[in-house]
Order: structure tokens, then sequence, then C-alpha cells
């Protein structure tokens, strides 16, 4: 048992760099080069430390979104849960809350979101991830119009402000945050036996259950941590932003799943790595900054970012198709080498 | 077996015209100028879009599929449309509508084919296709407007006008759904639709084109969404490169609260009707009785919800009746 798998891990440099994060290395590089022609200053360690927080606050969405995506589900409900906690957040600072009892009550909604989405998933199971959370998504939104109607709510203290657009030393403290959440969201996936689960039911639902993997208390935790990280965005957002709407993150959840998928992440579940995602989160966030540069307008990134995210599929698709089609004959061969053992070659 | 299916199923939309009576009469004991001809008409007149589109997605929900982008195709049919009426005032009706039926189609077979040919999960086509079509709009308007006054008298009227007080969307609205009710109920390529989305193995091996059957199903989508564009535009009064932003999502709940099963192979055209109907009635009736426009978005989402949970729980219900009756 302990031998097979080790064999099925040999490491070889074709596999290594045969791998999809390879290709998005490549589309980055390739950005940042075009990204250099632009601006004679573009190449400075500011550029790369600065950015970053024009485009972060929706990262932390991505993270989640990749477990979800590999769980073979999805979520179209996180922009709206954002614009649910911010808001609520904001009507209770103005209420009289201490900002950082609302800063904690971003969060807890956000969870509760999260949380109700499972309950929904794991209680009616007849039903697809995409029916729920559409409910869900025009729910949240349509509370947060409840709330806060056509108006804004800010004025929030200054070291709330700080959160998004101050910085330790010369790093970005959203910048930090994020990477302290990538790394933690990677070392779950990759290393623990709840991230191993993850793939398994994205991989087979019915047979991870009938091994014995609580499937309902997984679900339950994924969607409890997206909604948790939806809370993180809305912090950050509204931080940044300085007050909030109730329209606020319209359309997140696309991009979101944009970038998954461009990193890698096979819809149909099962499939994927942490890291593609990170590289795609980077080079949607600089691609937009240069096109900024050169005052292209933003919905032509719209089209940008849907092109991207059909030719990623597609190129997986294929990729997928051929790897298939190598694996039938050789398959083919194993079975008619065992049926007939004779005949077969040494 | 047999009867006890089409029980449930005619359960089902007798159900909905219940809660569709018991909403107009609480509107009514709130407001009692709702029940009126003129009310009614301006009702429908407001859901003919939607009722138009809502027979394409239901197509589309029936072979497992979903359609994204139908709010962009909307947009940038009625864009296209608008463009052409602004700079040929003289140009007929007729021609915006087959400009915008053909702009439509062609948005169609693009997520067509990738659904069908290059098999893309439909979510994310349609969600790449959503972000391109809305880009192109962009595009092409260079973000200006086409206000009221640059467009023909002709071309408003499509929306507009009617026939012996019986407006236009209304009225293009029942023939689509008479048209595909016909064709989905007693057209051999209709059944097809049926036999791809609830067994798609058993419908390839029982020689069923699959793949095309799916590409027109998107192609369909599309032609409809053309024409609810140019509707929509000549309607407004006004296109613009965000009209229609998130009507999907409208579409897409008027088809699920129709009955339509979003697994894919079941669903009616009498559902499909009574269930836009209700969102139609959620959409422009609560003004009516005083609820603020706020609270639109929550009671429609929870109407859903709360539709899509009662199916599932009628349905459950009626397998452990099947299962009692079997055990005696």
């Amino acid at each position: 048992m302990e031998r097979s798998i080790r064999v099925e891990r040999l490491w070889s440099w074709r596999t290594f760099f045969l791998q999809w994060e390879w290709l998005l290395v490549l589309i980055f590089i390739a950005v940042n080069i075009v990204n250099s022609t632009l601006s004679s200053y573009y190449f400075t360690a500011d550029t790369f430390l600065q950015t970053p927080m024009t485009f972060l606050d929706m990262a932390f969405l991505v993270l989640p979104m990749t477990m979800v995506i590999i769980l073979g589900n999805i979520d179209i409900s996180v922009g709206s849960t954002v614009a649910l906690s911010a808001v609520i957040m904001a009507v209770a600072y103005n209420a009289g809350l201490p900002m950082v009892l609302a800063v904690v009550l971003c969060l807890l909604v956000a969870s509760a979101c999260g949380f109700i989405n499972g309950i929904l998933m794991t209680r009616f199971k007849e039903l697809s991830s995409v029916i729920v959370t559409l409910a869900t998504m025009i729910i949240y939104r349509g509370i947060a119009y409840v709330i806060l109607q056509d108006q804004a709510a800010g004025k929030f203290p200054k070291w709330y402000s700080a959160l998004g657009w101050g910085s330790v030393g010369k790093v970005p403290i959203i910048l930090i945050v994020f990477a302290i959440c990538a790394v933690v969201f990677g070392l779950l996936l990759h290393k623990t036996s709840f991230g191993r689960k993850i793939y398994g039911m994205g991989s087979n639902l019915t047979a991870s259950r009938y091994s014995g993997v609580r499937t309902d208390s997984i679900i339950m935790i994924v969607s409890v941590l997206t909604g948790l990280m939806a809370g993180f965005t809305a912090l950050f957002l509204t931080s940044r932003m300085g007050s909030t709407r109730p329209n606020v993150a319209q359309g997140y959840e696309l991009s979101v799943i944009a970038m998954v998928v461009l990193g890698g992440v096979s819809t149909s579940g099962g499939k994927g790595r942490i890291g593609g995602p990170l590289l795609a989160i980077f080079i949607i966030g600089f691609l937009n900054y240069g096109l900024g540069l050169v005052n292209v307008q933003a919905q032509v990134l719209l089209i940008i970012v849907g092109l991207l995210l059909i030719l990623s599929v597609l190129v997986l698709n294929v990729r997928f198709r051929g790897r298939y089609q190598r694996s039938v004959p050789s398959a083919a061969k194993k079975v008619a080498a065992q049926e007939h053992p004779n005949e077969s070659t040494p | 077996m047999r009867r006890s299916a089409s029980f449930t199923e005619s359960f089902r939309e007798l159900g909905l015209l219940v809660f569709i009576v018991v909403l107009c009469a609480i509107f009514q004991l709130r407001n009692h100028n709702f029940v009126t001809l003129g009310n009614i008409r301006d009702l429908l007149t407001n859901t003919g879009i939607l009722s138009i589109m809502s027979v394409g997605m239901m197509m589309v929900i029936l072979t497992r599929g979903i359609d994204l982008s139908v709010g962009a195709v909307v947009a940038v049919a009625g864009m296209v449309s608008a463009l052409t009426v602004q700079y040929f005032r003289g140009i007929s009706p007729v021609v915006s509508i087959l400009e915008a039926v053909a702009v439509g189609t062609a948005a169609g077979i693009l997520n067509g084919l990738l659904v069908a040919r290059f098999n893309v999960l439909p979510i994310i086509a349609t969600l790449g296709t959503m972000n391109i079509i809305r880009g192109v709009t962009y595009v092409i308007s260079g973000g200006a407007w086409v206000s009221s006054y640059q467009m023909s008298d002709g071309f408003k009227r499509i929306a507009t006008g009617g026939v012996l007080g019986v407006s236009n969307p209304i009225i293009i609205a029942v023939v689509i759904n008479v048209l595909f009710f016909y064709f989905i109920n007693h057209m051999r390529t209709g059944r097809q639709i049926y036999a791809v989305g609830s067994n798609p193995e058993a419908a390839d091996i029982s020689g069923i084109p699959r793949r095309r059957i799916v590409l027109l199903v998107y192609t369909l989508m599309g032609a409809l969404s053309g024409l609810g564009g140019v509707i929509w535009v000549a309607k407004f009064a006004s296109a613009q490169s965000d009209t229609a932003t998130g009507f999907e999502l409208s579409v897409i709940a008027a088809t699920v609260l129709g009955g339509v099963s979003i697994a894919g192979g079941s669903g009616k055209v009498s559902g499909l009707i009574l269930g836009t109907i209700l969102l139609g009635i959620l959409n422009n009736a609560l003004p009516l009785i005083n609820v603020s426009p706020f609270w639109q978005q929550a009671i429609q989402g929870i109407v859903i919800l709360a539709a899509v949970l009662t199916n599932v729980m009628v349905k459950r219900n009626n397998q452990r009746f099947a299962l009692r009756r079997r055990a005696i």
C-alpha cells in the first residue's frame, strides 16, 4: 500500500514542468513585461508591494472558493454575503457599537450567512449548490437593501481605514493578512486529512460517505469558512472605500470563480491545487493595473477575464481528454497482459 | 404509478395557482384598486419579456444546463438594434426585431458550441460569455446611451403598441409560449430535449443527437434573449450598456418557481407560465400595496427559496408514500 502510493508520486522533470501552474507563471511574467514597457517606473519594489492593495480584498474569497469548487460545488452568494456583513457592520457602528465589536459582528454575520448556506445544502441534498446559493444571494443582498435602502454608511474611526491603506514597514497590512490566510488554507487543503477528504468528496461523494467521511460536516465547515472569508473581504473593502452601500461587491462571485478556474481547478471537482488560483489572483490583478496605466476602460477587462476563463477551461479540457485517450490503450494493454501473460513481451 | 406522478405534478401547479390567487386577494385587500383591467394589463406587459425568455431558460435547464449570459445578450441585442435605429431612422421595426434576434442567435450559438462541442460546464461557459458579451456591449456603444429621442416612433411601438388594447409584449409572449408548448410536447425534437435531460447516456445510446439538441437549446435561448432585448429597449426607450444586469437571475428564478427541475428532464410549460406570473406579481405589484421597493429583492428571494424547498418536501413525501404503498 505504502509503496504503490510512493510509485504514483514519482517525481520526473516531465511531469514537473507540464503543470498548469508553469503556464500561469509564464502568463504572469508576460503580463509584467507588457506592463514594464508601459511605464519606465514599473519594476520597483513599491509597485509589487503597493499594487496588491488594490485587488487583494477580493482575493480572500478565492481561497475558500477553491475548496468549494474542488468539492464539486459552487457558491454564487459570496458577493451578497460581503455586502450584507459590511452593511450590518457600518449600521451597528453608527448606532453606537464600538468599532472592534462591529468588526467582530461583521465576521459573525458573514459566517452565519455561510452557515445558512451549509445547512440548506446538507439538509436538502436534492438541491444543487447553484440553486441554494442563487436564492441566498438574492436574499442576503435583499436584506442589505432593507437595512440601508439607497444610502451609504461610513465615518469609521481612523485606525479602521489604516487596515486597508496602512502598511507595516513597506508591506501593506492586507498583504500580510492575505499571506497568512493563504498559508493556512494551503496547509488545510494539502497537509491535513480535512483537505484529503475534500478531494475525496470532490471525486466521488458517495464513495466518501460509504468510507466513513462525515461529508455533511465537511460541507458545513467549508461553507462557514467561505462566509468567514467573505467577512474579511467586507472588512478590507469597506476600510479602503471608507463607506459602504448595499450594492458593494456586486459581481464578485463571478470574478472569484473565474480566478479559481483560471488557476486550473476543475469545475467537475476533485482536481486542482491552491497555487494556481493564487497565481491567477496576481495575474488578473496586475493585468488590471497595466490596463489602468494605458487608460483602457474597465469594461475591456470584463472581456479579457471572460476570454481567460473560457480559454483556460478549453485548454484544461483538451489536456484532460488527451491524457484520457492515451491512458485507455495502455490500460487495455495491461488487461490484455494479465489475461494472456504468454503473448505479452516482457 | 403513472397516475400518482401526474397527480403530484398537477398538484404542484394547483398549489402555485392557489398561491397566486391568495397573493392577489391579499393585495386587493390592501389596495382596492389592485385587480383592475388596467393594472393587470400593465403587470402582464411588464412580465412579457420575462415570459419570453423563461421559455428558453426552461429548455436549457431541461437539458441540465443553465445560461447566465441572457442578461448580457439582452443588452447587446438591444444596443445593436437601438444603434441601428439611431443611424437609419427610417428602418422598419420588423428589421430591428430580426436584427436583434440574429445577434441573440449568434451569442446563443457561441454558448451552445462551448457547452455541446467543447464540453465546458454550462455555468462556467455562460459565466465567461456573460463577461465577454457585456464587455462587447460597452465597447460598441462607447459607454454612451441611446435615448428616447434618437429612436423612431415605429421602433418604440414594438413594445408600446398593441392590437385591440392588448399590448405587443403580451401578444408576443403568448405566441411564443403556444409555439414552444407545441414544440416541446408534440414534436420529436422537443421530446428529445426531455430525453437528453433526464438521462444523457440513455439518449446517446438510443441514437438521439445529444450534442445537436444541446446546441439547439442554447441557440433558441439566445434568439429569445435577442427578442427580449429589442422589446426591452423599445419599452424603456433607452439602450444602455448595463441594461438587464442581473436579469438572468429573474429568468432562472421564474423557471425554478415554475417547477422546472434544475436536475434536468422535468418541467411543464403550464407551470412555467404560473411561475412567471408569480414572479411578475412580486416584481411589479409590491409598490402598489405600499411595500417599500427595498423589500422587493428580499421578498423575491424568500419566495424562491420557499418554492424550491416546498418542491423538495412534496417530492420526499410522495416517495415515502410510494414506498409505503409498495410495502402493503
